[in-house]
C-alpha cells in the first residue's frame, strides 16, 4: 500500500515537472533554448536592418557620438536619442521605463547576452516627459527575437 | 582663375601656399560679386554660413561664439539666467551648495574705496586659449571649432584638473550618481562638468537658455552671438561700445564679454 503510495507520487511529480518543461519550450521557441523578450520599436523598421544593426549597433553609436559631441553634427536619424524615443517601453503606469526595468529595450537584450554598458550613467535612458510621440504599450512586445528578426 | 591653372600652378611649386588661397578666394568672391551677383556671392561670404546650419554640417571655424553681457541692466537680486540654466539643463542640488554643479553664477562684486557694486554672472568663459584644454591629460576638455569649450565626458577620468586651471572658477564635478538626466544634456557621476554655451541649442539656431530667460523676463542683459560676422549685433555693440574680459590680463581671449564692469 505504501508502495503504491509513493509510486502514485513520483509520477504526479514527474507529470508535473514534464508539464513545466513543456510550457518553458512552448513560450521561447522551437528549439528549447531560452531567448530574450525583445519589445518592438516605432514604426515599420529601424534605421538599418536587424541583422546588421545587431551586430553593428554599438560602433554606429560610437561614430555618432564623435561627430555630434565634437563636430555638432545633429543628424537624428542616427543620435542615441532617437534609439530611445523609438524603442521607448511604456510601464505600468503608462511611462516610459528608465533602464532600471528590466523591460528595457536595451537592457533586454543586454542582460540576456551579459554585456554591461555605462551609457544610462550619464544618458537619459527615456524620452523627455513632454515627447508624446515615444514610447508603446507592452501590447506590441513581441515573444520572441524570431518574430522581432522577422517582421522588423 | 581656372582650375586647370590652379593645379599647374601647385604642380611647379610642389607646396601649398596659404596666401596665394587666401588672394584666389578673394578673387574669387569679386568675380562673383561682379559677375553673377546673387548666385556666387551666397556660397562664398562669411555671413551665410555662420547661420542655421545644416543638421549635417560641422561646427565652423568661422563662427566664434560669444556673449556680451551689459551689467548696466544686470539686476542684484535677478537669478533668472542661474535658475533657468539648472532647468534648461537638468541640473539639481544636493544640498550641498559647496559641490553641488554650478554652471552659471551670480557673484557681488563692489569697490571698498567707492562703496560702488555690481552683481555679474559669470560661466565658462569659452576662452580662445582654454587653460582647462591645456592641463587635461586625456583630452577630454576641448574646444569645438566654433570655440565653444566643452568636457568629452567619455575621456573624462574626473581628475579635475581643469577645475584647478580654470581662473573663472567655472567648472563642477559630479559627486553624485544622477538619474533622469535631460536627453541633450547627459551628465553622470565621476565627469567634470561646465557651461555648454547650450550647444544643443545652438546647434538648434537658438539662443542659450539663460539669454532667453534674461530677455523674457530679467533685464535683457545678455545678447549671444557670433564674434566672427561683422554684421551680427553682438559685432557692432562690442565695436561700438568699450566691453572688457574679465581677467583680460591672463591673454586667454574669453568669447564672454561684460559692459559697465
Amino acid at each position: 500500500m505504501n508502495l503504491r503510495r509513493a509510486c502514485m507520487g513520483m509520477l504526479a511529480v514527474l507529470m508535473a515537472s514534464l508539464a513545466v518543461v513543456a510550457h518553458a519550450a512552448d513560450e521561447d521557441n522551437s528549439s528549447g533554448v531560452p531567448m530574450p523578450v525583445i519589445p518592438m520599436g516605432l514604426g515599420d523598421s529601424c534605421v538599418k536592418d536587424t541583422d546588421f544593426m545587431r551586430r553593428n549597433h554599438m560602433d554606429m553609436l560610437k561614430h555618432q557620438r564623435e561627430e555630434t559631441m565634437l563636430k555638432g553634427i545633429r543628424v537624428e536619424q542616427y543620435s542615441l536619442k532617437e534609439c530611445i524615443s523609438c524603442h521607448a517601453v511604456n510601464g505600468p503606469d503608462s511611462t516610459p521605463v528608465t533602464v532600471a526595468s528590466p523591460q528595457h529595450f536595451c537592457r533586454s537584450c543586454h542582460d540576456y547576452a551579459a554585456v554591461s554598458i555605462d551609457c544610462f550613467q550619464c544618458h537619459a535612458s527615456r524620452p523627455e516627459s513632454g515627447d508624446s510621440s515615444a514610447g508603446h504599450g507592452l501590447s506590441s512586445i513581441f515573444p520572441t527575437t524570431q518574430n522581432v528578426s522577422g517582421s522588423q | 582663375m581656372s582650375r586647370k591653372t590652379k593645379k599647374s600652378k601647385l604642380t611647379e611649386t610642389g607646396n601649398f601656399d596659404p596666401s596665394r588661397r587666401s588672394f584666389l578666394g578673394t578673387m574669387a568672391t569679386a568675380a562673383g560679386v561682379t559677375l553673377a551677383p546673387g548666385v556666387v556671392l551666397y556660397g562664398i561670404t562669411r555671413s551665410s554660413s555662420a547661420k542655421a546650419r545644416a543638421l549635417d554640417a560641422a561646427a565652423s571655424s568661422e563662427v566664434r561664439w560669444g556673449m556680451l553681457i551689459d551689467l548696466g541692466r544686470c539686476d542684484d537680486g535677478c537669478n533668472d539666467c542661474v535658475s533657468a540654466c539648472a532647468k534648461e539643463n537638468g541640473l539639481r542640488g544636493f544640498d550641498r551648495p559647496e559641490t553641488d554643479a554650478q554652471w552659471i553664477r551670480k557673484v557681488d562684486i563692489s569697490d571698498p574705496k567707492t562703496g560702488s557694486s555690481k552683481s555679474l554672472p559669470v560661466m565658462c568663459q569659452h576662452c580662445e586659449e582654454p587653460p582647462c584644454v591645456d592641463v587635461c591629460p586625456t583630452g577630454a576638455s576641448f574646444k569645438r571649432a566654433d570655440g565653444i569649450v566643452l568636457v568629452d565626458k567619455h575621456t573624462c577620468i574626473g581628475c579635475r584638473y581643469c577645475m584647478i586651471a580654470c581662473p573663472y572658477k567655472a567648472r563642477s564635478f559630479v559627486h553624485e550618481v544622477l538619474e533622469d538626466q535631460k536627453p541633450h544634456a547627459p551628465r553622470g557621476k565621476g565627469t567634470v562638468e561646465s557651461c555648454t554655451l547650450c550647444v544643443h541649442r545652438v546647434d538648434a539656431d537658438q539662443q542659450p537658455a539663460c539669454v532667453e530667460a534674461c530677455s523674457d523676463t530679467g533685464g535683457g542683459a545678455m545678447l549671444f552671438g557670433d564674434l566672427n560676422d561683422p554684421d551680427s549685433e553682438i559685432s557692432q555693440r562690442v565695436a561700438k561700445y568699450a566691453s572688457q574680459q574679465i581677467r583680460a590680463d591672463l591673454g586667454l581671449n574669453p568669447g564672454i564679454r561684460y559692459r559697465n564692469l
